[in-house]
């Protein structure tokens, strides 16, 4: 049993930024035990996907290939992983923590008896695995004790696709084969659709330059109009994180956040955000963050560039005041 | 439609977190504690499904004694009974594991649907749902806002990155893992919270389900994340703290 392996996912046809990190960490674990690392591949064409991936020094390259592939299903992705695993005998088998994984990744663990260490965002000696528990409020060490290959999913952003080791290779030595998994049709079990977009969206929160964003901490949507002043009075979008457009308070195209918008602005505002994984990932290309929370302990804090710990019904108003005061 | 809706007791959101002296667990002592928020949304999608189309819901939890109020407070919202596996260790046992005793808790059941919320507040993890999947061989789809029923199955709405979404079709018995926001959670009623006094609660001790749970993966160590980032912190009054800020980001970080 050798190697580390990479599960590659595309976004519109080229290698995602998710699955280069994942590369990158790849490399990393791959140095602490001492193997090669090598990336699969997995589709019904994915010829020039393997290519692309080819053009970084890796072991090798395997193009995962099969008809009911050009769709993804968990059962079909499962299926091709499984008997791909079974030939390789991975020591460790490292994927992006997309939503695609998260749906088929601890299946594909589960089926050789070992548990996915999802969402790692560190990795040291051992190997042992940083993960974030309690919302980002605590960091957890995970050590793998099974005998089969270790499954691992990374955290975007958590290692840099800069990172990867490119040695001095000419693109496209990696060696590039084809793997054929056996699927049969009957095997697959759900029928997925076209991928399309909710409502049509009126704000393009990705282009805005300040935005005020507002979690939980608002308590009541009667507390909404405040925060609108301070928008208004910074000329700033509104936007929120996910809880508050789950309770219809602003629409959801305002959400911020990885199943929401990702944003890049000038100036954001957290207000009563408490700065869950899912929030950060949305806010990450902000240049300057300032945070207003009463919870002195809150994960938010330790994305922001500014900080002030108290009320929002009390430090909201007195910010807006401020900022009119400033423009004079 | 027979219904089974895995759910999971975690710390209040607002709770304030303390390492164990070990330092392999939070410190329990004096937490409070609520169902897991995706976990109600998957609840509330079972109990829409009831009064759609008739059948029962059962909820399933794995947990020590503590996890009572958290059932109750489930069967006062309209769940028709409950399981609860009686584990007093469940955060030594790695996600597997927990799956492990919920799918042997399930199996005899046969139920037409598994749901179960997308993730735990506490660990974070989403594996529960598509692994339960797995081992109960049933097909499965997770990150699901809408369930309808249709003659063959169901049609599910699965939110996809970045405001994308997907209909997919499955046939029925499957496991759905349930994203917060699709429905409007309801409150538990006086008569519901009276009724939930007199519903069935079995308790399954864990050792009687004769489940191998022996972790593949050990949580070690639990640690308070290094700050990464020089955060600075205004002090002051509401008024002094919000005078010093605009005037960092004006002449300091040069924003506004």
């Amino acid at each position: 049993m050798s190697g580390v392996w990479v599960v590659i996912e595309d976004k519109d046809g080229r290698v995602s930024r998710a699955s280069w990190e994942a590369v990158a960490a790849g490399q990393k674990l791959a140095a602490l035990t001492g193997q090669p690392v090598n990336a699969a591949v997995l589709g019904a064409q994915t010829e020039a996907l393997a290519a692309e991936v080819a053009s970084k020094a890796l072991g090798s390259v395997v193009r995962i290939e099969h008809p009911l592939l050009a769709v993804y299903t968990a059962e079909g992705f499962t299926l091709a992983l499984q008997q791909f695993i079974e030939q390789e005998s991975p020591t460790q088998v490292v994927f992006p923590h997309t939503y695609q994984v998260r749906d088929y990744a601890p299946k594909l663990a589960a089926r050789f008896g070992q548990a996915l260490i999802c969402d790692v965002t560190a990795l040291a000696d051992g190997p042992v695995f940083t993960r974030q528990l309690m919302q980002g409020r605590l960091n957890g060490s995970y050590r793998p004790t099974g005998n089969g290959p270790c499954f691992v999913s990374v955290q975007a952003g958590a290692f840099r696709h800069e990172d990867i080791i490119i040695a001095d290779v000419q693109p496209g030595s990696s060696a590039v084969s084809v793997f054929t998994p056996a699927i049969e049709p009957a095997q697959i079990r759900t029928r997925p659709s076209e991928r399309f977009r909710g409502a049509e969206q009126t704000v393009d929160l990705g282009a805005a330059q300040r935005i005020v964003g507002v979690g939980r901490g608002i308590k009541d949507a009667a507390n909404l109009p405040m925060i609108q002043a301070l928008a208004t009075a910074l000329g700033a979008e509104l936007g929120a994180s996910r809880p508050i457009c789950d309770l219809g308070w602003l629409a959801m195209e305002r959400q911020i956040g990885s199943s929401g918008q990702t944003i890049a602005p000038k100036l954001y505002f957290a207000l009563g955000i408490s700065g869950a994984i899912q929030h950060l990932v949305g806010i990450k290309g902000s240049q300057c963050i300032v945070a207003i929370n009463k919870d002195p302990n809150a994960p938010i804090f330790e994305a922001a560039d500014y900080g002030i710990i108290g009320d929002l019904m009390e430090v909201v108003p007195a910010l807006t005041e401020a900022v009119k005061a400033a423009q004079q | 439609m027979k219904i089974i809706v895995a759910i999971k007791q975690v710390p209040e959101r607002d709770a304030q977190i303390r390492i164990d002296a070990a330092g392999k667990w939070m410190d329990e002592s004096g937490l409070q504690w609520a169902l897991n928020e995706s976990d109600a949304y998957a609840l509330e999608e079972a109990l829409q499904l009831k009064e759609k189309h008739g059948g029962e819901v059962v909820v399933l939890t794995a947990g020590p004694e503590r996890v009572g109020p958290t059932i109750r407070e489930a069967l006062a919202k309209g769940a028709d009974r409950a399981i609860h596996i009686d584990c007093a260790d469940l955060n030594k046992l790695d996600a597997l594991g927990v799956a492990r005793f919920l799918a042997a808790a399930i199996k005899p059941e046969n139920p037409d649907l598994v749901l179960t919320g997308l993730q735990s507040d506490d660990l974070g993890q989403g594996q529960t749902g598509v692994i339960l999947a797995e081992l109960l061989g049933l097909p499965h789809s997770s990150l699901i806002l809408h369930v309808d029923k249709t003659d063959s199955g169901l049609t599910v709405k699965r939110e996809l990155e970045e405001g994308w979404f997907q209909l997919i079709e499955l046939p029925i018995p499957a496991v759905l893992t349930i994203q917060s926001g699709g429905n409007k959670l309801r409150y538990a009623t006086l008569m519901g919270i009276k009724r939930a006094k007199t519903k069935e609660v079995r308790v399954l001790p864990a050792a009687e389900l004769a489940i191998d749970t022996a972790p593949v993966v050990i949580l070690e160590r639990v640690t308070l994340p290094q700050k990464q980032k020089s955060t600075q912190m205004i002090p002051g009054s509401p008024k002094e703290a919000a005078a010093a800020l605009v005037e960092k980001l004006k002449f300091e970080a040069r924003v506004l």
